[in-house]
């Protein structure tokens, strides 16, 4: 049976074991003389009994269907005779690829070896008998979880209590997820990048000066190895960055002034939606924004002035980076500004400075902590974008710095690596985890320091 | 004396110098907030200006003969002679009805380019499924070709009329004056998946992948995010392990979405050898990078609610857990559902983490369903938008301004919830 199927058949029979527990309670409540003689109520005992049989199943199914895809590949690998062993992931893979299309009837049995119809063979029977087990496992469990629980419904047990230890477990296990996907996320790139260092020292990767990852099929051919130095690609996300944040940050920061410091509550109560629209627009439109409308202008713009300038400028991507992210500054800013405490506003206004002394001379020096905070965090969003920088600002690693050429970034080259059909083994597609660990790592510095920064920033005040 | 008067004289002195510094200023503020405005208006313009034309078809409408001895058809239940037969020549000759001056071989070609590639294979099916209509005269509506349609929608642009010889673009004009090429709301858009021509590509297929993967985020992250926020507010001891789970929702939040998409690759599609492409892996990617925003808010809501109604619900005798179950949850859910539409909104959007699954395939089928392969709307207007074609370019318009509707919906949404909903204590 299938895992879709399954499931709402364990809901089903959760709902079947909470009905038949709490008739159960309240038979055993009606001789001692009603529910107000148990130790709680019918819906505790019920409750308990639905948990009892959907949880452990739930556990096994999870479990089978995460792991029931590698077994049972190992197994048929293992049917093969062993002369025709894969010797690499790749080829593996390749195998796999065959085999499962002879059994899905999409090729041909004709058309491969005799021993990818047998493996095809095996896999069929392999996934039938997956599939039986897999739903008989899983229905023991449930139906023996909610009898278990039947047998325990008597007024001597407190339900109630191992309900809620039970509810407060699952909600544990739910916070504890975050720590979870963060592990996952280090444990996905440490994994494959120390693969790749491997192959490529990592001095090459973090000094080198050129980023060619195209590997070539021959051995012999010309410039078969690859080059994997990271610099043209950070400095092209560097470059991209500081044309954003030189955009984001007078704009951002200027906005937030006037609204909460000049604008009236009208108008505030106007632009400031209107603002926040600006961060909530999907990357991809910006990025078609970039592509299409800026940067053809940006080239026009340039040609007409006597420069020359590429049709993917990283100019064009970071004007567009900056306009996104001015609502990060700026409401990040508009928070510190307006934690800044009004008696020093007054009491600058009352010496008689003008507002706008009071704001660059009082009130920007307190909160400018805050305001750097917010601005690291618009530097990590901006160097962990992609879609923009994907669509606008190209694929050539060029070393420069001028914001006219086309450069790239570490977030195209791992999206470029990764898009498609890749071979999981080869030095390319390995380097666009390493690329993922750096930028993990960066961006994770980045938001570590500045919300230190804010947050030690909020208690001086607070 | 002397001294404070002159100090005073320095005051108003200076006083027009430092009032014409702060208008300056104030004028700054303005024109920052009228550059983000601008920009915001000119990304919308631009957006509509390229995209209206998307939702418009152009269609040909013919009196087609179908005749046997043209297309070399006796039988068309037959699939040999279904396959070898000519179904371009009835079209051509239809349209030489309306434009006699072409008769040679070489302008009948000419011709016969102005209807789509898919007009043949149409005529095929009409006549695969009512074998009796062999030798009549039908009339049939046709897609015109990409080339036809871009010239049709941009008659006053001739950087549009390129792709057209100039004979075709005179026959087009006319075959427009005589009302068989016409214009009409495009609902083919909305009605199939994606296809290598403009004129035949929708995004219902992207609507419903997008809409599947969505259904996967919220079912994991919706519950997952609010157990999680009450558990931290309302259960977690004050002790390292809180800690460490707190930096870690906060630092989530600001990890790069791409990171999510390499997650997803690893471990979804590498550790576990689930399939690529498919809107449940897309749903689970997007629920991991939404959780940490649905916890957020989750938590702004509980914290919201006053502590008066939790002492009140125990002072009658009610545990801690049905105090949150029965009071704490139900007050704050106005606030969670807020901080989840938004979330879901910001998921709808995402496209990098789902290049990285697979979801940009070229999938021209609707999904029927959480394991068949999909895309999704953003990036199906990537593909789009990576596309040189001026059809694509439209469609890929087109699809931001559909998709941007759904998210102003969801958004506007959340703030009539907020408004109707949200209690002040």
């Amino acid at each position: 049976m299938q895992t879709a199927n399954l499931l709402p058949l364990v809901l089903v029979l959760a709902v079947v074991a909470y009905g038949l527990a709490y008739m159960r309670s309240r038979a055993v409540a009606a001789p001692l003389g009603g529910i107000r003689n148990l130790k709680a109520l019918p819906f505790y005992y019920a409750a308990r009994a639905a948990l009892w049989c959907a949880i452990p199943a739930l556990i096994v199914l999870a479990a089978w269907a995460g792991f029931e895809g590698k077994v049972i590949q190992g197994i048929v690998i293992a049917s093969l005779p062993q002369d025709v062993w894969p010797e690499s992931a790749g080829e593996a893979s390749l195998i796999l690829s065959q085999i499962s299309n002879v059994a899905a009837g999409k090729l041909n049995p004709e058309f491969v070896p005799e021993h990818i119809v047998g493996a095809a063979s095996v896999l069929e029977t392999m996934d039938d008998q997956s599939e039986n087990f897999k739903a008989a496992l899983v229905l023991l469990v449930a139906v023996s979880g909610a009898a278990f629980a039947w047998t325990r419904v008597s007024p001597h047990i407190n339900a109630r209590i191992n309900v809620e230890t039970t509810l407060r477990r699952i909600f544990f296990v739910c916070a504890a997820l975050a720590v979870l996907t963060t592990a996952g996320i280090v444990f996905s790139v440490i994994l494959e990048t120390i693969r790749f260092f491997g192959r490529v020292p990592i001095s090459d990767f973090l000094f080198s000066t050129s980023w060619s990852p195209q590997t070539a099929l021959r051995a012999d051919q010309v410039g078969s190895e690859g080059a994997f130095g990271v610099i043209p690609l950070f400095t092209g996300t560097l470059l991209i960055s500081a044309i954003a944040l030189l955009v984001a940050v007078p704009v951002g920061l200027l906005s937030a002034i006037y609204l909460s410091e000049y604008a009236s509550r009208r108008v505030r109560s106007s632009a400031k939606p209107l603002l926040e629209m600006l961060a909530g627009i999907p990357t991809v439109v910006y990025g078609f924004f970039a592509a299409l409308t800026v940067a053809p202008f940006i080239r026009e713009l340039a040609e007409t002035v006597g420069l020359e300038a590429s049709s993917q400028s990283a100019l064009a991507a970071g004007l567009v980076m900056g306009i996104m992210i001015v609502p990060f500054v700026s409401s990040l800013s508009d928070d510190v500004i307006n934690a800044v405490p009004q008696s020093m506003r007054d009491g600058s206004l009352a010496l008689g400075a003008t507002q706008s002394e009071t704001m660059k001379k009082v009130i920007f020096p307190a909160a400018l902590p805050g305001i750097i905070g917010g601005i690291l965090l618009a530097a990590s969003r901006a160097i962990g974008e992609t879609m923009i920088v994907v669509m606008a600002a190209g694929l050539a690693a060029n070393l420069t710095a001028n914001p006219l050429e086309s450069v790239t970034t570490v977030t195209v080259q791992i999206a470029t690596l990764l898009v498609g059909d890749q071979e999981f083994d080869s030095a390319k597609t390995l380097s666009a985890f390493a690329l993922g660990m750096l930028l993990f790592i960066v961006t994770l510095l980045l938001n570590v320091v500045a919300l230190k920064i804010v947050r030690k920033y909020r208690e001086q005040y607070d | 004396m002397t001294d404070q008067r002159s100090q005073a004289e320095i005051v108003r002195n200076s006083l027009k110098r430092r009032y014409r510094k702060e208008r300056r200023f104030r004028m700054y503020g303005m024109l920052a907030i009228f550059i983000a405005l601008a920009s915001l208006a000119i990304l919308f313009a631009d957006i509509i200006t390229k995209g209206h034309t998307g939702f418009v078809k152009t269609t040909i409408t013919l009196d087609v003969t179908l005749d046997s001895d043209m297309m070399y058809l006796d039988d068309p239940s037959d699939e040999d002679q279904l396959s070898m037969a000519d179904f371009v020549a009835p079209l051509i000759a239809a349209l030489q009805e309306h434009i006699p001056e072409a008769d040679s071989a070489a302008e009948k070609r000419e011709l016969g380019r102005l209807i789509g590639s898919y007009g043949a294979s149409e005529v095929r099916n009409l006549l695969k499924d009512n074998p009796d209509l062999l030798n009549t005269t039908q009339t049939i509506e046709f897609l015109a070709h990409d080339r036809v349609s871009t010239y049709v929608k941009h008659a006053d642009n001739p950087r549009y009329s390129v792709k057209l010889s100039e004979q075709q673009q005179r026959w087009v004009d006319e075959l427009q004056e005589k009302g068989v090429i016409d214009t009409s709301f495009n609902d083919v858009l909305f009605s199939r998946g994606d296809s290598r021509e403009p004129a035949n590509a929708g995004i219902l297929g992207a609507i419903v992948g997008s809409l599947l993967t969505m259904v996967v985020t919220l079912v994991i992250a919706f519950p997952v995010g609010i157990a999680a926020a009450v558990y931290l507010e309302e259960f977690a001891p004050q002790n390292k392990i809180t800690d460490f789970i707190e930096v870690n929702i906060n630092n989530l939040a600001a990890v790069p979405s791409i990171i999510f998409g390499l997650l997803g690759l690893a471990v979804f599609i590498g550790l576990f050898g689930m399939p690529r492409s498919v809107p449940v892996v897309g749903g689970m990617v997007l629920a991991l990078m939404t959780l940490p925003t649905i916890i957020i808010s989750g938590r702004a809501a509980i914290k919201s609610v006053p502590p008066s109604i939790r002492e009140a619900a125990e002072g009658v005798g009610a545990s801690k857990m049905q105090v949150v179950l029965h009071h704490v949850i139900p007050l704050a859910m106005p606030g969670m559902l807020t901080g989840s539409i938004i979330g879901m909104a910001q998921a709808l959007g995402e496209t990098a983490p789902l290049l990285l699954i697979g979801m940009v395939a070229f999938i021209v089928d609707v999904p029927g369903g959480f394991f068949d392969s999909a895309t999704v709307l953003p990036v199906q207007i990537y593909l789009w938008a990576s596309s040189s074609e001026q059809g694509f370019i439209e469609l890929a318009s087109a699809g931001i301004m559909v998709l941007l509707t759904f998210m102003i919906t969801m958004n506007a949404l959340a703030i009539w919830l907020r408004k109707r909903l949200e209690r002040r204590w």
